[in-house]
């Protein structure tokens, strides 16, 4: 039975099992591969796209339970926080081997999204879920403060 | 000149040099070496031109440079291109980096292991960089009818000081490409105080792609018409399979075939298993749940950590173990102590568990060539395994070497290279990706082995150390003796730094696969000696950072142990030790106390030729550890060639070492880890990070690796400093529970 789940603003409609985890919709279906496989069990948060805006752990996700928006590492870019998160790791050059990155990135704005200027414990706490094996930690929460900062000044600026 | 030498290059008896001549399994194959390939121009003016195997250069100037080694999150493939572009005169904006696939022939040694790739290649990539450039400034003078001596490089331009002429690198190339290439040997190298790459923090050259989420990882690899294949082994290791019922399987929907893969015996090359094929990999993996196997664990399915407990207890009990190494008079020495210490040290096996699960994607071609895409930290060795597997001449497998999610010594080892070669030959002409689950790759490792040390420690009169003694017990492979993350060599300090001193050892038979994990024997070894040194330092009323000062003060320099290093050896230098233990101090405020409730202790150790001081302050309170600062001082040479990277290796492995140390051990039950997926196996998260303070002791010695060596201190030094908060030694690893009331 053809499924059909809106990412990054596009319609695919796909004939797998309703169980199907998005992951595996996403990588093998769709040729989408920049969702990276970690556990499958949702623990490392290395699968973590957005649905709604809201973080979520593709890997346990069944592709028939989703009835929101899907945005991935591929669509990311789209939109401001993304873009800037996006630049900033490039910036700090946050990654070691970047293979939990897209993760982070999808954890990251859905964290700034909802919280423009986390605090350090805000950061720690919101971020613990996606594992770096490599232990970029410092880099990242490094990357996040910046872009809220920025994002913080711009408004700041603009309230002037 | 090429060594042949072991997986983390110590320890080259007969035995493991014969073992690694085979490059069977996990033996690396290094030489400094590099080939200068000349190839001639390809195509017209418009094509780029190939100067040799690692440099092509086209019209519009762009330069791409092959990055040799494979990229496992080291930053290699960003790091041996900067001292090609280096001595090439060229601008960094010009440069585009392809990875090379596996072919010796043309580009060397090809391995990420053993934090071997700058000693090893420091001088040769520079060479390519500063012969290519010799080319290009000869096609130049020619053109212009000078000489080339007179002639300069300036980013990706030739300039002709003389009338102020110029040609950029793309201008000459095709003509340069027709050019001898010079013996790398003899052309001259750049003063360190001319570099503008080397030493320039430049960001990873595949972090942009990998922030738009595309391809680049082994498991990312997509070919027309591929399927997907899921491998289920025997979780009792040394099991054989016995008979499969795959009727179920092979009716599920969404399943292509499934079959018996009957392996070799050789857990590095390929064990017996049921190969699940399907359109996509959830589904094969699903399917295994359907599978009737029946497997004969033989002799091992009763293994268990507890039994090696009791099996160490035991020779404990029987007495001191084989001597290797015996130093002056040993028990007189004791027997005239003024004060004897003793204590045991133990530390459990460990996973790898890299992000980016075991896989490699394999297809049997009509012309009878196995192409493999592969994330292997070890080419060599998995190509060989695979010939030797399947019978194939060497030029039938062709290897793509793609980029990893992680490695930490896992990926030296092949084994899923070899499943997915003989799965691939089963169904030619059919791309087929193998991809283990996490539960398959915690518990299908190559882990670090655990080991026990029982310490004993003299002191005289007026406390100074006259005796040493440690009995070792660790784990062999049956027949084979102690692989070598599992060994340890004669001239583990502090021999040679303490008069009367014994090291003896007992082994016991296993046949759960042990492999080298980052800093191989020296992330065990440095906990138990470190650990018991700072006990001797307390015994004698000083601390461990100035007991190590004045065992290394007025010593000579040594060679490294048992020719390690191979030709890049440059000797244990004690100056170098003692500078970065001075530092360390420095930084951290060694001799100001630290706040209420928590401790600072003290960690030094030499590596991979990198000599590290660390200091670690913690807490513990009602048990719950929280490290908060770690202070870093590490000496690898008179370079940091790309300090972003660099400072990335150290981070991450004071981080790597935290977690393994508060809280990582894999056990056996019954032949098989019990431990599957990050819920039991828990690996370092954000909320743990210190703040990590990190300074680089320049020294006037070739620039050495930085995978390995700023790992081994943290751990005793976290150790020490709980000991300090808590009043506890931390003896047994994971810390875990073990400071709880």
């Amino acid at each position: 039975m053809a499924i059909e789940v809106r990412i990054n603003g596009v319609t695919h409609s796909v004939d797998v099992p309703e169980d199907m985890p998005l992951l595996w919709v996403l990588r093998n279906e769709l040729g989408m591969v920049g969702t990276k496989f970690g556990c499958g069990v949702g623990l490392c948060g290395a699968c973590t796209v957005q649905v709604d805006g809201v973080a979520q752990r593709s890997c346990s996700l069944p592709v028939g339970s989703i009835k929101g928006e899907v945005t991935t590492i591929e669509g990311l870019g789209e939109t401001e926080v993304g873009k800037a998160l996006q630049e900033a790791w490039l910036e700090v050059d946050v990654m070691q081997c970047g293979y939990c990155q897209a993760g982070q990135l999808m954890n990251a704005s859905a964290l700034l999204e909802r919280n423009p200027n986390p605090n350090e414990r805000q950061i720690k706490a919101s971020m613990s879920g996606n594992i770096c094996r490599c232990a970029c930690y410092g880099r990242i929460h490094e990357a996040i403060t910046q872009v809220a900062a920025a994002k913080l000044s711009a408004k700041e600026s603009a309230d002037v | 000149m090429s060594d042949v030498l072991t997986q983390d290059r110590m320890a080259l008896s007969r035995r493991t040099l014969l073992k690694a001549g085979a490059l069977a399994g996990g033996g690396l194959m290094l030489s400094a070496t590099i080939p200068m390939v000349a190839r001639a121009a390809v195509g017209g003016a418009a094509a780029e031109a190939s100067l040799n195997a690692f440099v092509s250069i086209a019209p519009d100037n762009t330069i791409t440079i092959v990055g040799k080694n494979p990229e496992i999150g080291q930053g290699i493939k960003t790091m041996l291109p900067m001292l090609i572009a280096e001595e090439l005169g060229a601008d960094w904006s010009q440069i585009k980096i392809v990875q090379g696939d596996f072919d010796p022939a043309k580009y060397g040694t090809q391995v990420a292991g053993g934090s071997f790739a700058t000693p090893l290649n420091w001088i040769p990539m520079r060479q390519v960089g500063a012969a290519t450039r010799a080319m290009l400034l000869e096609a130049a003078a020619k053109r212009w009818g000078v000489s080339a001596s007179g002639l300069k490089t300036d980013k990706g331009k030739i300039v002709d000081p003389k009338s102020g002429r110029t040609l950029t690198f793309g201008e000459v190339a095709s003509d340069a490409a027709k050019l001898k290439a010079p013996d790398p040997a003899t052309v001259p190298l750049k003063d360190d105080k001319d570099f503008t790459i080397i030493g320039k923090a430049i960001g990873g050259i595949d972090s942009p792609r990998i922030v738009h989420g595309e391809p680049i990882f082994g498991v990312d690899t997509k070919l027309p018409g591929m399927k997907y294949a899921a491998y289920e082994r025997a979780p009792t290791f040394g099991s054989k399979l016995v008979s499969a019922d795959l009727d179920a399987v092979k009716k599920l929907p969404g399943i292509v075939d499934a079959f018996v893969i009957k392996g070799d015996g050789d857990p590095q090359s390929l064990v017996d298993g049921v190969a699940i094929i399907a359109d996509n990999w959830w589904v094969a993996n699903k399917a295994r749940e359907q599978l009737k196997i029946e497997w004969d664990k033989g002799q091992w399915g009763d293994h268990s950590s507890a039994g090696y407990a009791a099996q160490a207890r035991a020779f404990y009990d029987k007495g001191q173990g084989t001597p290797f190494r015996e130093d002056g008079d040993v028990d007189a020495a004791f027997g005239s102590a003024a004060r004897i210490l003793e204590a045991e040290y133990q530390y459990p096996f460990l996973a790898h568990a890299s992000m980016e699960p075991q896989n490699c994607t394999s297809l049997m071609r009509e012309d009878g060539v196995l192409e493999m895409w592969a994330p292997t930290q070890n080419p060599a060795a998995g190509h060989a395994t695979v010939c030797k597997l399947l019978g194939l001449a060497p030029e039938k497998v062709e290897l793509h070497i793609t980029r990893m999610g992680g490695g930490f010594g896992r990926r030296l080892t092949n084994d899923f290279m070899s499943q997915s070669a003989a799965i691939a030959a089963k169904v030619p002409g059919t791309p087929v990706q193998l991809i283990w689950s996490r539960e398959d790759d915690l518990r299908s490792d190559f882990y670090r082995p655990g080991g026990w040390h029982k310490f004993r420690a003299a002191l005289d009169n007026d406390g100074k150390l006259v005796g040493f003694t440690d009995h070792f017990v660790t784990f062999a492979n049956p027949g084979a003796g102690p692989f070598n993350p599992a060994n340890m060599t004669p001239d583990e300090f502090p021999a040679s730094y303490v008069s009367n001193l014994r090291y003896s050892k007992d082994e016991m038979d296993t046949r759960i696969p042990m492999g080298a994990l980052r800093a191989p024997r020296s992330n065990g070894l440095s906990y138990a000696f470190q650990g018991f040194l700072d006990e001797v330092a307390e015994a004698q009323g000083t601390d461990l950072p100035s007991l190590l000062i004045e065992m290394y003060s007025g010593k000579e320099k040594a060679p490294d142990s048992e020719g390690a290093f191979g030709s890049t050896a440059q000797g244990f230098n004690p100056e170098r030790a003692i500078a970065v233990i001075r530092k360390a101090m420095e930084i951290s405020n060694w001799g100001t106390p630290s706040a209420s409730g928590r401790g600072k202790g003290f960690g030094f150790y030499y590596s991979h030729q990198g000599y590290f001081a660390e200091v670690v302050e913690a807490s513990a309170e009602r048990g719950q550890v929280a490290v908060h600062d770690v202070w870093v001082a590490g000496d690898v040479g008179s370079q940091i060639i790309n300090p972003f990277g660099a400072l990335n290796q150290v981070h991450g492995s004071v981080i790597d070492g935290l977690g393994q140390a508060l809280s990582q051990a894999v056990e056996f039950e019954g032949g098989a880890a019990k431990q599957s997926n990050f819920h039991d196996y828990q690996l370092a998260r954000m909320p743990m990070t210190p703040q990590i303070h990190v300074e680089f002791v320049k020294s006037n010695n070739p620039p050495t690796g930085l995978g390995e060596p700023a790992l081994p201190p943290v751990i005793p030094a976290l150790a020490n400093a709980l000991y300090k908060a808590t009043g506890k030694r931390v003896r047994t690893l994971p810390v875990g529970d073990s400071l709880k009331a």
